[in-house]
């Protein structure tokens, strides 16, 4: 029994409890709607609430625990000899099983009890479906004829349907909260296991990375040092790169268009700025890669400079394109924001505009500017295709930007894409990269959002 | 020094003339200067919308330049015989033996029989290496579909290798070292002769439109990786515009002004600014360790992508809601409405247009990002075109990702078209969202 197959049966089954619900209601009130507490359409309302919600979360709560469980009476079924070995081993043997049952090619040749356990991995989930069907189909109608008969005239089905309604608004709109609960019990849980296994100094302030685990003891640069300063340091080099970029072409571009640019100009320029945020980041990586690196180590050569093809200098400016429209979108509604008065005040004295602009507007909007800035540092720090596809891997110390350097968001990456195993150091350790750059980012929005709404008090 | 001033000659009248005149003096040289400075921060002002403008332009022009060779694939005509003792040498015509049978063999014979000459095995394999491994391929489809073809002969055309396509549209040239390149003098020449003789073609890459991924780049195509999107896609749209569009009609309709929805709000602002990557982590922690839902899917992926636009979309609804003046809603109460009818019936429909706006904003953020979808193993290698939300699958974006990172040179070119695919469904829903805007925008 497919997903789709049972939820569109749930489906039909919630509407069908709507036409019974409302053709039951007027019934009981002898075909006049006016006898009825509600009008009859709550009625229906009502019974299709009672069939689909139950079913629903039925659904949702077979799907998530079906695999789970089922894997589970596999696992304690396997032979005692195989559930002897180590969690390592017995997470192959699972996914062989796994593999097995799905048709997939499995790792190692297949013995009779791994044969067994996927037959069973295959009929106890096809069982469950079937169950899960029949489960459903039973509540559901038990559901639409309970509800059904406590149809009468002087049901409140209206204010019940509305007392529901408001409970699922309540509770979708905490569902962002538990968003964010859910993201940082993640990090902090995972992160809490990876400073289990390396100290937290070491890892925050250590200067060597190198994450690869050993396959033998003996192996070279087997001894997988976790310390994130070099990465801290790539991330804010690309990131300074990338404001020097943006800074200045942002802030101008937005004083242009909030103090010079004729409406007809802003009109055209504005959404075209725009496009630039709505770039798929991915599609900025590539020509970051394609285009610009080639390009600037061409460059580099030819003014006898060695610069890497993945250099931060490369990665930084694209990104710097990119954040462009957060700062000018920001700025341009800080400097809209600062009130006539102060600029003809400045006119009347004889001020020329851009005088006005320097001694008058931008030091009564620095703090939205600032704030402004802030958001694009912690739009730069996120970032990560740009640098993925741009910037190198190898953890590099160095303040020079045309040499190659990795970043936060890079490591993430390259430790979290593909097979692994979820009790390495290694593993954990992005997620002890991914609390520090959900910290920094957040703080860095927190303070630009205090202070931008300060801002904007102190004009309102 | 007060008695030195007062025995000058000046009067105070003439003093202040005179400070005046030297004044206006100042000012009037420092005029230029000031002028100048002025038309300067201009120029800056223009230079700097300037910068950008170009940079616009340069991307697409870049992207444009290098992914239009995508769409056309040389192909070579040939007149393959197709030998009932080669295909099914005891007529059975059983699917197996027409669906195992050596059609390699049937289409290089073919070529080789064009260059009778090639006779070692060493040049008939770089001979035979002109034809992609799909050409074999086209042959068992078509005799498949139709068994009745065997021992015709049929004019076939059929795509060349990704090398010797690049060598047709002049990407690779002689001008480079024999042994920098894949191609050998020798195969340019079989290929030069072919050309002669009429029967290379360019025509349109369909192949880019029908297939999902492959290693071979004249036969990798995007059919899959868009299938994928517009799956996820779903997921992400089933999922955040009701769970959003209820969150912000209770946080602007019904809530009260207490601490706890001031949190909330407060909230929803923090997550629009978390970063991408860290969406993708808790993906992979809760959706896939915890619940054990199967990696690669566009049903974790359509998640992930949820909780990431849920803020844009309730930010979006809430300023709709808002927008939505208070005399409609008492209106509907003095008539006797309830507070959920006032909304239902009247508020929501009326913020309808700029929930929409804001709903596809939303949607297209999502479906160009990538980095989430990596943590969640959406990056895998996938040949099969997905059919279902649970279906391992791949996104556009991640395609050109995946195909960005290969070093086959051919692929250049199709990220490129790729790209371009991505960027007209983006401009075609920014379009309609702003489409919307216009059409229904209501000033009350």
């Amino acid at each position: 029994m497919s997903f789709t197959f049972v939820l569109g049966a749930l489906i039909i089954l919630t509407v069908g409890g709507f036409y019974l619900g409302r053709s039951r209601s007027l019934a009981s009130a002898g075909g006049t709607a006016s006898r009825l507490h509600s009008r009859p359409h709550y009625y229906g309302y009502f019974v299709a609430l009672w069939c689909g919600i139950p079913t629903l979360l039925i659904l949702g709560a077979w799907t998530v625990f079906q695999t789970p469980i089922v894997e589970m009476i596999v696992q304690s079924n396997l032979p005692e000899r195989m559930l002897e070995g180590d969690p390592a081993q017995m997470s192959l043997i699972m996914n062989d099983i796994r593999n097995l049952a799905s048709g997939n090619i499995t790792s190692g040749e297949i013995t009779p009890a791994v044969q067994a356990a996927a037959d069973q991995y295959v009929s106890l989930l096809q069982t469950s479906g079937l169950a899960k069907f029949v489960l459903i189909l039973v509540i559901g109608i038990a559901a639409i004829a309970y509800a059904r008969g406590k149809i009468d005239p002087s049901l409140r089905a209206r204010n019940q349907v509305e007392k529901t309604m408001m409970t699922i608004l309540i509770v979708c709109s905490v569902i962002a909260i538990l968003t964010t609960i859910g993201i940082v019990m993640s990090l902090v849980f995972e992160s809490y296991r990876f400073f289990e296994k390396v100290s937290p100094v070491e890892f925050l302030f250590g200067l060597e990375w190198s994450p690869q685990t050993a396959l033998r003891s003996d192996q070279v640069g087997a001894s997988g040092a976790f310390g994130a300063i070099p990465l801290f340091v790539g991330t804010l080099l690309i990131s300074f790169v990338a404001m020097c970029v943006a800074g200045p072409i942002g802030l101008l571009s937005a004083i242009y268009m909030a103090e010079y640019a004729p409406s007809k100009v802003r009109g055209a320029v504005k959404p075209l700025l725009e496009i630039l945020a709505g770039i798929p980041t991915v599609v900025y990586g590539f020509f970051a890669a394609l285009t610009v690196a080639p390009f600037l180590r061409d460059q580099g050569t030819f003014l006898g400079l060695d610069i890497s093809s993945e250099s931060a200098l490369a990665a930084g400016l694209v990104m710097g394109i990119m954040i462009i429209p957060f700062v000018s979108s920001l700025s341009d509604d800080v400097i809209n924001a600062v009130p006539q008065s102060l600029r003809e005040g400045s006119y009347g004295l004889g001020a020329t505009k851009s005088e006005t602009i320097k001694r008058v507007i931008l030091p009564a909007a620095l703090p939205g500017i600032v704030g402004s800035f802030m958001l694009a540092i912690s739009r730069a720090i996120g970032e990560t295709m740009i640098v993925v596809m741009a910037a190198g891997l190898g953890a590099n110390l160095t303040a020079n930007p045309l040499e190659a350097v990795t970043t936060v968001t890079v490591q993430i990456v390259t430790l979290l894409v593909g097979d692994q195993e979820f009790d390495s150091a290694k593993t954990l350790a992005a997620f002890a990269l991914g609390l520090v750059l959900f910290c920094v980012t957040l703080c860095l929005n927190i303070i630009a959002m205090a202070v931008v709404n300060k801002y904007r008090e102190q004009y309102d | 020094m007060t008695d030195a001033v007062m025995t000058d000659v000046q009067t105070p009248d003439q003093m202040r003339r005179d400070r005046a005149a030297r004044a206006s003096d100042a000012v009037r040289r420092s005029l230029k200067k000031r002028y100048a400075a002025e038309a300067r921060f201009r120029a800056y002002g223009i230079g700097a919308v300037g910068i950008a403008m170009a940079f616009i332009v340069v991307l697409f022009a870049t992207i444009i330049s290098s992914g239009l060779p995508a769409f056309t694939q040389s192909a070579i005509t040939l007149n393959v015989e197709l030998k009932q003792d080669v295909i099914d040498p005891e007529g059975t015509r059983d699917q197996s033996t027409l669906i195992n049978a050596n059609y390699r063999k049937l289409v290089f014979d073919t070529l080789l029989a064009e260059f009778p000459d090639v006779t070692s095995r060493r040049d008939k394999r770089a001979l035979t290496a002109i034809l992609s491994s799909g050409a074999a391929f086209q042959v068992q489809q078509l005799v498949t579909s139709d068994p009745s073809l065997i021992g015709q002969t049929v004019e076939l055309s059929l795509p060349v290798a990704a090398d010797f396509d690049l060598y047709n549209k002049g990407v690779i040239n002689k001008g480079t070292a024999e042994s920098d390149r894949r191609v050998s003098n020798q195969q340019m020449a079989w290929f030069d002769t072919l050309k002669e003789r009429g029967i290379v073609e360019s025509e349109l890459n369909t192949t880019f439109f029908t297939n999902a991924d492959s290693r071979e780049p004249e036969l990798a195509g995007i059919l899959g990786a868009a299938m994928g999107s517009l799956l996820t896609m779903l997921v992400t749209l089933a999922l955040s515009f009701p769970i959003g569009v209820c969150a912000a009609v209770y946080l602007e309709e019904f809530a009260p002004k207490n601490r706890l929805t001031q949190i909330i709000e407060v909230n929803i602002n923090n997550l629009a600014a978390v970063p991408s990557i860290v969406f993708g982590l808790l993906g992979l922690a809760v959706f896939i360790n915890f619940f054990g839902l199967p990696r690669s899917a566009p049903l974790v992926g359509g998640m992930v992508l949820a909780l990431m636009t849920l803020p844009t979309i309730i930010i979006a609804s809430r300023a709709a809601l808002k927008a939505v003046p208070p005399s409609i809603r008492e209106a509907a109460l003095g008539l006797g409405a309830s507070r959920m009818q006032v909304v239902t019936h009247h508020v929501l429909p009326l913020a309808m247009p700029g929930i929409m706006t804001g709903t596809i904003i939303g949607m297209a953020q999502a479906l160009g990002e990538t980095a989430p979808l990596l943590m969640i193993g959406m990056v895998a290698f996938i040949v099969d075109i997905p059919g279902g939300i649970t279906d391992p699958a791949t996104v556009l974006p991640v395609q050109v990702y995946l195909w960005a990172d290969s070093p086959e040179r051919a692929f250049v070119a199709r990220t490129s078209a790729a790209i371009m695919v991505l960027l007209t469904f983006l401009i075609f829903m920014n379009a309609l969202a702003v489409l919307l805007r216009k059409k229904f925008e209501r000033r009350w």
